[in-house]
């Protein structure tokens, strides 16, 4: 009876978080959705706990079991109330790194029974070793890996890349996948040891598959783990013939690599390319030629040509949310609409550290979702406009995507801001972008620098245009 | 290996259909949505708890590698989780907030 519970309390949990999935797709219908998976891995949780069983014999320490739950549910609530919405990517990152070790440790602690059940003369059945070593092999990659993304997201880690380091990635590699063919032909019980080998290996080459990756693809790898974990999620399924982990883990397998494969094509580049690539590195170096010189702009010149345009259109990037500018960026864009100019958003799909991750922080900040426009729509109306103001975005309008092809972006969909009459780029020095190429738009006579930090840039420019 | 495939026969059908069913669900989200949505998603794959709870319900009170590693496991996998959960929730909140 109570195993029967069990079977409709899995149930439920699959089906919710088919329905949960669907329902994220949706704006008006996601918020529900997720609470709805939240219900469903609840009910799967509680039903594990008290009706498991496996041989007739039910689950023991509760006490345990409980004391972990309220940890981890104390420390995630607090964690997730806290992380400031411009540190979402991260935050994501490493919750999707602990799945991944939770994985891990599920396939140590298997193994280490297995290799008990072994040496004390039982039989060994392959197929259960294969599903314990890609769990494991899975786990531990997206762990390191997401570490090592949550750490760059972070800057405390800057790119490192050294000559042949995708040959010996490539190495490491195979030799994991040959040490595992080993040992589960063979079930050598003596060979039990080269079970941590490879699980010393699984982390150094999760470290060194993301460490030469470009932080503005950051995104993309954070997805791709995403589903990795999913599938490792989905081989603890197989382990203990659980439907529940199966579905879902195969559920955000699957979704995490679409998601994947959306975001490339958002940039425009296939995915190879950006595991190899090692974005912003030296292969810029060519394009470094002179580009002459740039203009400046003042604060009170800028608040003047905005004030008196017809149509403005903000192009918001990295750097405004990394100012945490977005209230202030709302206040500027009502000052102006009561003024009588017409404010958009122009949203490239791969603005700020995510996809969306804009729209998620310009609604923080209560902007009309009428006035975001998507790049195709966007680049509709740049002829139309009078002034653009970009806010800390770079390469997203850097036009050598469409000109140069030497140039690393080139090929990725770009705002052709440089078709309105004026375009105001506000960043905080010359540098140039996350992607470390220059930006031949600020050179352009249309274009005019306007540097500092982009919330103190928008506090003074509000002030001033309330002075007009 | 042709045994564990006929054992687990219901198993890898799921996986298959599960396979097509994530890309099905998945293809017609719009890219406002696509960060709460791999949030959701990683919160999902947090199943794998399950998993984790298994292991240490079932350890043996001597077996401390069992019960340590299975301790951390199940505080990683709640992490995973209930923070997943809770970051999505708090994105979402704010695409309801505009109406």
């Amino acid at each position: 009876m109570e195993l029967n519970i069990l079977i409709i309390c899995y149930l439920i949990g699959s089906v919710t978080f088919i329905i949960g999935l669907k329902m994220l797709s949706h704006p008006e219908s996601a918020r529900r959705g997720n609470l709805i998976a939240a219900a469903g891995m609840a009910i799967s949780i509680l039903g594990t706990i008290f009706l498991y069983e496996e041989g007739g014999v039910k689950l023991g320490n509760y006490i345990w079991i409980f004391a972990a739950l309220i940890i981890g549910t104390v420390l995630g609530t607090i964690a997730a109330k806290k992380v400031k919405m411009t540190a979402m990517p991260e935050m994501v990152s490493l919750f999707n790194g602990m799945g991944g070790a939770c994985a891990a440790l599920i396939s140590i602690v298997e193994f280490d029974h297995l290799n008990h059940q072994i040496q004390s003369g039982g039989a060994t059945d392959s197929g259960t070793l294969l599903i314990i070593f890609a769990g494991l092999i899975i786990g531990t990659i997206s762990f390191a890996g997401s570490m090592i993304a949550w750490a760059k997201l972070n800057g405390r880690i800057k790119d490192f890349a050294f000559n042949g380091q995708h040959i010996m990635n490539l190495v490491i590699f195979a030799v994991i996948i040959c040490l595992s063919a080993y040992l589960i032909i063979s079930g050598d019980p003596a060979a039990g040891t080269l079970f941590y080998v490879v699980f010393v290996l699984s982390i150094i080459y999760g470290l060194f598959f993301v460490l030469p990756i470009g932080g503005a693809d950051m995104p993309v790898v954070i997805s791709l783990l995403n589903s990795f974990t999913g599938v490792a999620a989905a081989f603890g399924g197989f382990l203990y013939d659980n439907p529940v982990m199966l579905t879902g883990g195969i559920l955000v397998g699957s979704a995490g690599t679409i998601l994947t494969i959306l975001m490339c094509k958002a940039m425009n580049r296939p995915l190879s390319n950006v595991l190899i690539g090692s974005f912003g590195g030296a292969s810029s170096g060519a394009a470094s030629k002179d580009q002459g010189a740039y203009k400046e702009i003042s604060i009170s010149d800028s608040a003047v040509v905005m004030s008196y345009a017809k149509k403005v259109m903000i192009v918001p990037g990295y750097g405004l949310a990394v100012a945490q500018a977005q209230h202030v960026c709302h206040e500027l864009e009502k000052l102006l609409s009561d003024k009588g100019v017409e404010v958009n958003y122009a949203i490239h799909p791969v603005a700020g550290r995510m996809p969306g991750h804009m729209n998620v922080l310009l609604a923080e900040a209560d902007v009309d979702y009428a006035r975001l426009l998507e790049m195709e729509h966007a680049n509709e109306e740049f002829p139309q406009t009078d002034v653009v103001l970009v806010l800390g975005a770079n390469d997203v309008v850097n036009p050598a995507a469409k000109t140069d092809p030497g140039s690393p972006i080139y090929g990725m969909p770009v705002l052709d801001v440089e078709l309105a009459k004026l375009v105001i780029i506000n960043k905080r020095s010359m540098n140039p972008g996350y992607a470390g190429i220059e930006n031949e738009l600020f050179f352009q006579p249309k274009s005019s620098m306007l540097f500092g930090d982009a919330k103190s840039v928008l506090q003074k420019l509000v002030a001033e245009i309330k002075t007009l | 290996m042709f045994s564990w495939l006929s054992l687990h026969q219901e198993m890898i059908y799921i996986v298959i259909l599960s396979v097509f069913l994530g890309i099905e669900v998945i293809g017609r989200v719009p890219s406002v949505l696509h960060t709460p949505l791999m949030s959701g998603a990683n919160a999902i794959h947090g199943v794998v708890i399950i998993g984790a709870i298994i292991v240490m319900g079932k350890a043996e009170s001597n077996n401390l590698l069992a019960l340590t590693l299975g301790f951390l496991a199940v505080i990683l996998g709640t992490l995973n989780v209930v923070g997943g959960f809770v970051v999505t929730d708090r994105m979402l909140e704010m695409f309801k907030k505009k109406k």
